[in-house]
């Protein structure tokens, strides 16, 4: 068994199966031949697979069984906030009330709907301090995009044509300089200087009178906090540019501060990080915006309004930068991070934040001798490591992530930010017990301590997975996109 | 107050601050400016204990009319269709739902090959070779098409057809500004897409052209015609949005010469939720392989030769590319993917178009009974599960007094398409049944004569 190929779905099909339960016939039969000539007719049926129920829960049991979520194991995966994700979410959005009811019914028979979206929508300005909230974009980087094209109608509406840039950090996650580029902007790189921060001076040469906006996550991609914000949005604001905000690390701040108190125009939210998501094995997620007044005219529309017969949507928006998403976002995600506010509570959520710092400052502290630490100074919700001493003895950051596979941990984030050498970002969620990070810190040095005397079993790595390390340079090269049938 | 998702003890705090080397945690929050630092706690609702929010939430939701206790006839591009219990017990697995995009794919591989399974899927609906892990949904996939076709001609005009929803034209507005990418709507004639108009709109600047097969009125469009006309100039591409359920019965967009196929697998295995999360797919030829936006999985072998998945073809993508991108997207719709793969898998090959058949001729018995009452249908076209009427009163009224009879009628056209006055789209599918359907016309008859 060990060596044989783990089935693909069609594998298992057979003609003849079914587990597909349709309604008869409970209306006259009608010819539709009489109707459609052949040419719009199917010829061949699709190659659907053909099991009965059991087989089918059988293969995606196996195939779950195949796969690590944050309910198996910890997940310390550095710009992800992979937190705990409640059940009482999950029953909250699959209410019928909820889950089946249609967007474009009358508003007066979703009210309890738009309810939900008004209230998330007040809970989610006085968290980050912002003016209005559209819950519209379905993801972190359709919020970057759609917060970028509000700042640039806001500065065409100015009169204001000549501003192509968006200066990015060059510690920033690539959506951003994508999303940048995506709403018709250049974008700029402003570099970090030797505290991991935003070299103010670099800031001040590339600002200037075609800057759109300078986008920021704070703390950064480091999980430092960027102490001098204030004076950066000076500097933004002098030169006519906006602030963005990529919420992407809120988690770290919390009750303790907000985007809005700092300076930013525009901010988004990724509720299937900080709000408890889930993540759902790469979404769907949701990314509502938050702005300041002066760019509130610009929101996608529709918005909801509150009058005296309830809550209604207000479609007659003329400077809206227009619809980003077809209804209204990722409703039943936003459902659930809602689901995760109301439980929490501000008091709830500083402990989360205040924990969540905690927690990484702890691991952080405890790995510091052993693995380079390129910032020295508290970290907040997530730190970057550098796997620099191990790459002199021949084992790189992705192998020392594969051993973690083999001590059943999912590593930190490896693949950015670009700033670092062999970086390991690591965070270690609020929602992690003592004994866990214990279990992490223990596990990290002891894969030191490999490299420094077994670098093989490192570099090897994974030796207990169902499979090994996997050929990407074949999958690239030689496509294979589909399964195809051998006969 | 106690909260169940933090797990750490007054001991263990004080254990790890010392481990730190501060004294309190404030201290771990001292680089935040005084200036900004919150003085003040949040002015947010109280927590509430799991007991007393699900009571909440509960009569929250009940406040809603829901599709499991009215009769709807509404669709317009979100469908209420069953969904096998199989479904939410696939998704409710929470190594699936709890995991992150599959960047570890030794740890991943249920998740990938389930994506892999997916494509393959989407790629058998469409007739095209390639199909991505998946979009936002309907309306941004068709978005980043017409984005597409612009990247690769190089031309900064595409044709979009007034039968195309109009939510998913006013999002291809955005997107095509952000681009600046000049949109022209060419308009309609008896249901359908008006040839003449489009081929007088076609030359060697038009980068693509956009079609939804069937389309927002239900219709299906003369594909092989425009087709012919798109493809007098070899660089123009056909654009096709599709609901993919339909694509058991019709022939795939792919036999048109369909260069770009997308659509929503809402229709597959995600409830209505208000509008969403639904599922995007996007699939495309051979050609375009490199310039498919979004996550792509692919088959390879590790060490040892053994089948294996990963996502591939990420020289694509933001977090390799960065500003060269031509896509942002990073999170998609794993999770809805993987309930439309299942939903899929469970109707099969042949269910599927016994699905289809059932909701076509559901609906042309309601047409029918509708046509019988004296009630006008709009266009005389072939369509598949939706079909418009012309009521002799606004659709607002009749809908009004439908729901006073426990029925959601359908969709009021005139709001989006002001010639379109008092004309109502109607969606019948394979859950309706006889006796509501007839219910659902005798009522019509009664507000209608009333």
């Amino acid at each position: 068994m060990a060596n044989k190929d783990f089935p693909l779905i069609f594998e298992r099909s057979k003609e003849g199966r079914v587990s597909y339960s349709l309604p008869e016939l409970d209306v006259p039969e009608v010819d539709l031949s009489e109707e459609f000539s052949d040419e719009y007719i199917r010829q061949t049926p699709p190659e659907l697979p053909e099991l009965s129920e059991l087989e089918l829960m059988r293969h995606y049991t196996a195939l779950s069984t195949r796969n690590f979520g944050v309910d198996s194991g910890f997940y310390p995966l550095g710009s992800c906030t992979m937190k705990y994700n409640p059940k009482i979410n999950e029953d909250i959005a699959r209410l019928p009330g909820f889950s089946h009811i249609h967007p474009y019914q009358h508003p007066k028979t979703v009210q309890g709907a738009l309810e939900m979206m008004y209230d998330m929508q007040q809970h989610l300005k006085e968290i980050t301090g912002m003016y209005e909230i559209s819950l519209q974009p379905a993801a972190g980087a359709h919020g970057e995009w759609s917060g970028l094209m509000m700042i640039r109608a806001f500065h065409e509406a100015n009169g204001d044509f000549k501003r192509t840039k968006v200066i990015v950090p060059d510690s920033a996650h690539g959506t951003n300089p994508a999303s940048a580029t995506v709403a018709g902007f250049e974008s700029v790189t402003v570099k970090s200087n030797e505290n991991g921060l935003v070299d103010l001076d670099d800031l001040k040469r590339v600002v200037g009178e075609d800057t759109a906006a300078l986008m920021l996550t704070n703390p950064n991609t480091l999980g430092l906090f960027e102490t001098e914000i204030l004076e950066m949005k000076k500097i933004v604001h002098e030169a006519g540019g906006r602030l963005y905000y990529d919420g992407a690390n809120l988690n770290a701040i919390m009750g303790y501060a907000r985007p809005g108190d700092m300076g930013f125009d525009v901010v988004h939210l990724n509720l299937h990080k900080t709000f408890s998501g889930p993540h759902g094995g790469g979404g769907p997620g949701s990314g509502p915006i938050g702005v300041t007044k002066e760019l509130e005219p610009f929101l996608p529309k529709p918005v909801i309004v509150k009058n005296e017969d309830g809550y209604t949507f207000d479609y007659d928006r003329p400077q809206s930068i227009g619809r980003v998403k077809p209804y209204y976002g990722n409703f039943s995600i936003y459902l659930r991070a809602y689901t995760y506010i109301r439980t929490l509570g501000a008091e709830g959520l500083k402990k989360v934040s205040e924990y969540a710092v905690m927690n990484a400052n702890y691991v952080m502290r405890k790995l510091e001798s052993v693995y380079e630490l390129p910032y020295k100074q508290h970290c907040k919700h997530e730190f970057v490591l550098s796997g620099k001493k191990q790459k002199k003895l021949g084992v790189r950051t992705l192998d020392i992530a594969k051993r973690l596979l083999d001590y059943e941990y999912h590593p930190p984030t490896i693949y950015f930010p670009l700033n670092v050498e062999e970086a390991m970002m690591i965070e270690p969620p609020e929602t992690e017990t003592k004994e866990t990070l214990d279990g992490f810190i223990d596990t990290m040095l002891t894969i030191a301590d490999e490299v420094e005397n077994n670098p093989e079993i490192v570099q090897e790595a994974p030796h207990t997975t169902v499979v090994k390390r996997l050929d990407e340079t074949l999958a690239a090269r030689k496509p294979v996109l589909r399964y195809i049938k051998e006969d | 107050m106690d909260f169940r998702y933090l797990p750490m003890t007054e001991n263990d705090k004080k254990d790890m601050l010392k481990a730190i080397g501060v004294d309190s945690s404030d201290e771990l929050f001292s680089d935040i400016p005084k200036d900004i630092l919150l003085k003040e706690p949040l002015k947010l609702k109280k927590p509430v204990s799991e007991a007393e929010l699900k009571r909440e939430l509960t009569q929250m939701a009940n406040k809603n009319y829901n599709l499991t206790e009215y009769t709807s006839f509404l669709g317009a591009g979100v469908y209420d269709h069953f969904i096998p219990s199989v479904v939410d017990h696939v998704i409710s697995r929470s190594e699936f739902y709890t995991a992150y995009t599959p960047y570890q794919p030794e740890i991943s591989q249920g998740g990938l090959q389930a994506i892999f399974e997916f494509q393959t899927m989407i790629s058998e609906l469409t007739g095209l070779p390639i199909a991505n892990s998946s979009m936002y949904d309907g309306g941004t996939s068709l978005a980043e098409a017409v984005t597409l076709s612009a990247g690769q001609t190089r031309r900064k005009k595409v044709l979009v057809s007034k039968t195309v929803h109009p939510e998913s034209r006013e999002v291809i507005e955005t997107y095509a500004r952000g681009q600046h990418i000049d949109v022209i709507e060419i308009d309609y004639k008896d249901g359908v897409t008006d040839l003449e108009q489009l081929e007088a709109h076609l030359d060697e600047t038009i980068a693509g052209v956009v079609i939804q097969y069937p389309n927002f009125f239900g219709q299906i469009e003369p594909m092989a015609k425009i087709n012919k006309l798109i493809k007098n100039d070899k660089k123009t591409m056909f654009i096709v949005s599709s609901n993919p359920l339909a694509l058991g019965f019709l022939t795939p967009p792919a036999e048109f010469g369909a260069d770009i196929v997308v659509g929503d697998t809402q229709v597959f295995g995600i409830p209505t939720q208000f509008g969403g999360p639904h599922c995007g797919y996007f699939a495309t030829t051979k050609k375009l392989m490199r310039k498919v936006p979004g996550r792509l999985v692919g088959q390879t072998v590790d060490e040892e030769g053994k089948r294996g998945f990963v996502l591939t073809l990420q020289a694509r993508e933001q977090h390799i590319r960065r500003d060269k991108a031509t896509s942002n997207i990073c999170s998609n719709q794993a999770l809805n993917a993987l309930a439309s793969a299942v939903a899929m898998s469970s109707i099969g090959k042949h269910g599927i178009k016994k699905m289809t058949l059932l909701n076509m001729k559901k609906a042309r018995y309601a047409k029918q009974k509708i046509q019988d009452l004296g009630v006008d249908i709009a266009f005389s076209g072939p369509f598949f599960n939706e079909f418009v009427i012309k009521l002799p009163k606004s659709v607002s009224e009749v809908n009004d007094y439908l729901l006073e009879k426990g029925i959601i009628g359908g969709y009021d056209l005139q709001t989006v398409y002001p010639e379109l006055k008092n004309h109502m789209l109607v969606a019948v599918t394979e859950v309706r049944t006889k006796e509501e359907i007839d219910t659902f016309v005798k009522e019509l008859g009664v507000v209608l004569n009333g």
